[in-house]
């Protein structure tokens, strides 16, 4: 005898014609969000002639790995800019969540009596800022972030908009009771810190974890301002260097620097860029799946003033 | 959403109840411990805070000194930065005088708050009604997914998204003239043709951006109580209603912040969009140049920093004066929700 699940309808859920309709919309929405993407793929994995034949396809005629082989064969620009890239965000991580989430604490808690000061001095630069020739001239000047790992991780270690989400997951959700609790028991506040509110907090931490090593991983910006020599150029800047050619990536893997202009004339231009590109996001793109659990009860924003 | 939470409070009650126990057991040794021991407890928060504000002063306020470059003509001497600051010559407000002198700066202007606008407008729009979109689709794993393909664009960068734009509008092998080639148009350079661009740049805005807010408002929308929809399903409200007079009203004072913080980065945000997806074409600058793109290639191109600083002067200024029309409007029309 089959059983079949009875569906549960709760009397609050919409009815099924206009689920259908709402899915579809929807779906049409998340179809267009990821075409570009996928087509993408498609472009780096198609062969060169029938890019040239048929321009950029979903399908193309033919399908090569062409591209990959290229760039494995000329990689050694290609391997520093991912170990520059790798550092930058893992190191950059793990030291921006370790701030936000030591300053959302402090300005979350009731008891901290300067705490209306130190939320509007967090959060006045969200409506009032520099602009970026003070900010460059300040880091490059003063604090002397030109070629090095200080200027692709400090501009970047705190947002304000962090803090805020942040703050907003500790007040919510860690009750003061728990706290009082603890300090009765006599832990001292940075033992509270660590012991209890840490681990009650592994949705928010996990989420603003996922938006700072997007943040380290897609950052363009500093390195554009920063540096200047191939060795320190994170995978970003070497995509905005070849948005001309290839020469920049030819140029700077030594290994090949004999038979660089034949290395140029063989080279399947445009699949070659589409493969930088898939190369260039596809590892953030993996890390999604292992923050998705907690990102959406990660991210509620509270009211400014509250 | 609501099992979970249940379930949390229980785990939180069963903690706390331990911790109770404990605190019977050994309160007289811990009272000791503390009057001994234990620090103030401001200055413990504020050490937790130090390495924070050390950040901000060194990359938010240290840089409002540089904000006096606007009216100096500025000049690099031996001695550091600051020494050649206060050393620069005052010219006043010359470099303003430069930078409005010319008819791109209405056009910057126009063109970062058009599309800004737009963007926040649209942006809002279209991402509420996903979010609630999502929370009402019964099948809640189609809904994960669906949450899941539309967020992916977050991971994109501006630089690659120049490269898709042209996947689709390049010349001689973008997807948009091969489909104007299957009806026999001939192709169109899109890269010269000013027209298309706002709507272009508007479409690849949303999205880049829509994925991310809509995640935002969804989970306002799943920390309401479930039994407000309750009720209002016993009273007979359709569902139309519960959305107007529930959801809507519920996430309200989270649209008015992302707003309100959208605002006071109109003149600041998204250089990269306007710097990449045109792919530097001289002849769209009309439509695509904004106030911070204009700034960053004059600061390339001719190192003119004391018109740059007044830039960027310009643009903090305008943002701030936004930032409290639009709260100066709400603390008169809906004053709950005023920010300050």
């Amino acid at each position: 005898m089959i059983v079949r699940k009875k569906s549960k309808r709760k009397p609050t859920d919409i009815s099924r014609t206009s689920n259908v309709t709402l899915s579809i919309i929807v779906g049409i929405v998340a179809v267009v969000c990821i075409y570009p993407i996928i087509l993408m793929f498609m472009i780096s994995l198609s062969a060169e002639k029938s890019i040239v034949m048929n321009g950029f396809n979903f399908f193309p005629a033919h399908y090569s790995l062409e591209a990959y082989r290229y760039l494995f064969k000329i990689g050694s620009q290609l391997l520093t800019s991912y170990m520059i890239t790798i550092i930058v965000t893992v190191g950059g991580t793990i030291l921006s969540v370790c701030l936000i989430t030591l300053y959302a604490y402090g300005i979350s808690r009731d008891d901290f009596k300067y705490r209306k000061f130190f939320t509007f001095f967090a959060l006045f630069p969200l409506l009032f800022n520099a602009g970026f020739v003070a900010t460059y001239l300040i880091n490059s000047q003063l604090l002397g972030f030109t070629n090095s790992f200080l200027g692709l991780i400090i501009p970047l270690a705190i947002s304000p908009f962090l803090i805020l989400i942040m703050r907003t997951y500790f007040k919510t959700t860690i009750p003061s009771a728990l706290i009082e609790a603890a300090r009765i028991d006599g832990a001292g506040e940075f033992r509270i810190f660590y012991k209890i509110v840490v681990p009650l907090s592994k949705p928010g931490i996990a989420t603003i974890s996922l938006l700072q090593a997007v943040a380290y991983w897609n950052d363009w910006w500093d390195p554009l301002l920063y540096i200047d020599k191939p060795s320190m150029t994170p995978v970003q800047l070497m995509l905005q260097k070849t948005q001309a050619n290839m020469q920049f990536i030819i140029n700077n893997s030594s290994s090949m620097s004999t038979n660089s202009i034949e290395l140029l004339k063989h080279m399947p231009t445009q699949t070659a860029i589409f493969a930088i590109l898939v190369l260039a996001t596809i590892p953030i793109l993996c890390t999604y799946p292992f923050f998705q659990k907690y990102v959406v009860s990660g991210m509620t924003v509270g009211g400014v003033k509250d | 959403m609501a099992v979970c939470s249940i379930k949390c409070t229980l785990i939180l009650n069963s903690l706390l109840n331990k911790q109770r126990e404990d605190y019977y057991l050994m309160s007289t040794t811990n009272s000791e411990y503390k009057t001994r021991f234990r620090l103030n407890k401001n200055i413990l928060y504020m050490l937790m805070l130090l390495p924070g504000v050390i950040w901000f002063i060194c990359e938010m306020y240290l840089p409002l000194f540089g904000l006096i470059l606007a009216f100096k003509q500025f000049h690099f001497y031996r001695g550091g930065f600051f020494y050649s600051l206060f050393k620069s010559k005052w010219v006043w407000f010359d470099n303003f005088t430069y930078l409005f002198s010319s008819h791109e700066a209405w056009v910057i202007t126009r063109n970062t708050l058009g599309y800004n606008i737009v963007f926040i407008l649209l942006g809002t729009f279209l991402s509420v009604f996903l979010a609630i979109g999502f929370s009402q689709m019964l099948n809640k794993k189609l809904s994960k997914l669906f949450q899941t393909l539309i967020f992916c664009p977050y991971f994109i960068t501006p630089v690659v998204i120049g490269y898709l734009v042209m996947s689709f509008m390049s010349y001689e092998h973008g997807a948009v003239n091969g489909l104007l080639k299957l009806f026999n148009i001939t192709p169109i350079n899109w890269y010269n043709e000013q027209g298309v661009w706002p709507y272009i740049l508007v479409i690849v805005d949303m999205w880049w951006t829509i994925g991310y807010s809509s995640i935002i408002y969804l989970a306002a929308i799943l920390g309401i109580g479930q039994q407000l929809y309750e009720a209002a399903e016993i009273e007979g409200a359709s569902k139309w209603q519960q959305i107007r007079f529930i959801t809507i009203p519920s996430i309200k004072p989270m649209i008015i912040v992302m707003v309100l913080i959208a605002i006071g980065g109109i003149f600041q945000g998204n250089f990269g969009l306007f710097y990449f997806a045109p792919m530097k074409s001289g002849s769209l600058f009309p439509v695509t140049q904004v106030i911070n793109t204009y700034t960053f290639r004059a600061l390339m191109f001719t190192s003119n920093v004391g018109m740059t600083s007044a830039a960027c002067l310009y643009q903090s200024v305008m943002g701030l004066i936004l930032v409290f029309v639009f709260n100066g409007s709400l603390r008169k029309f809906d004053p709950e929700n005023a920010q300050f």
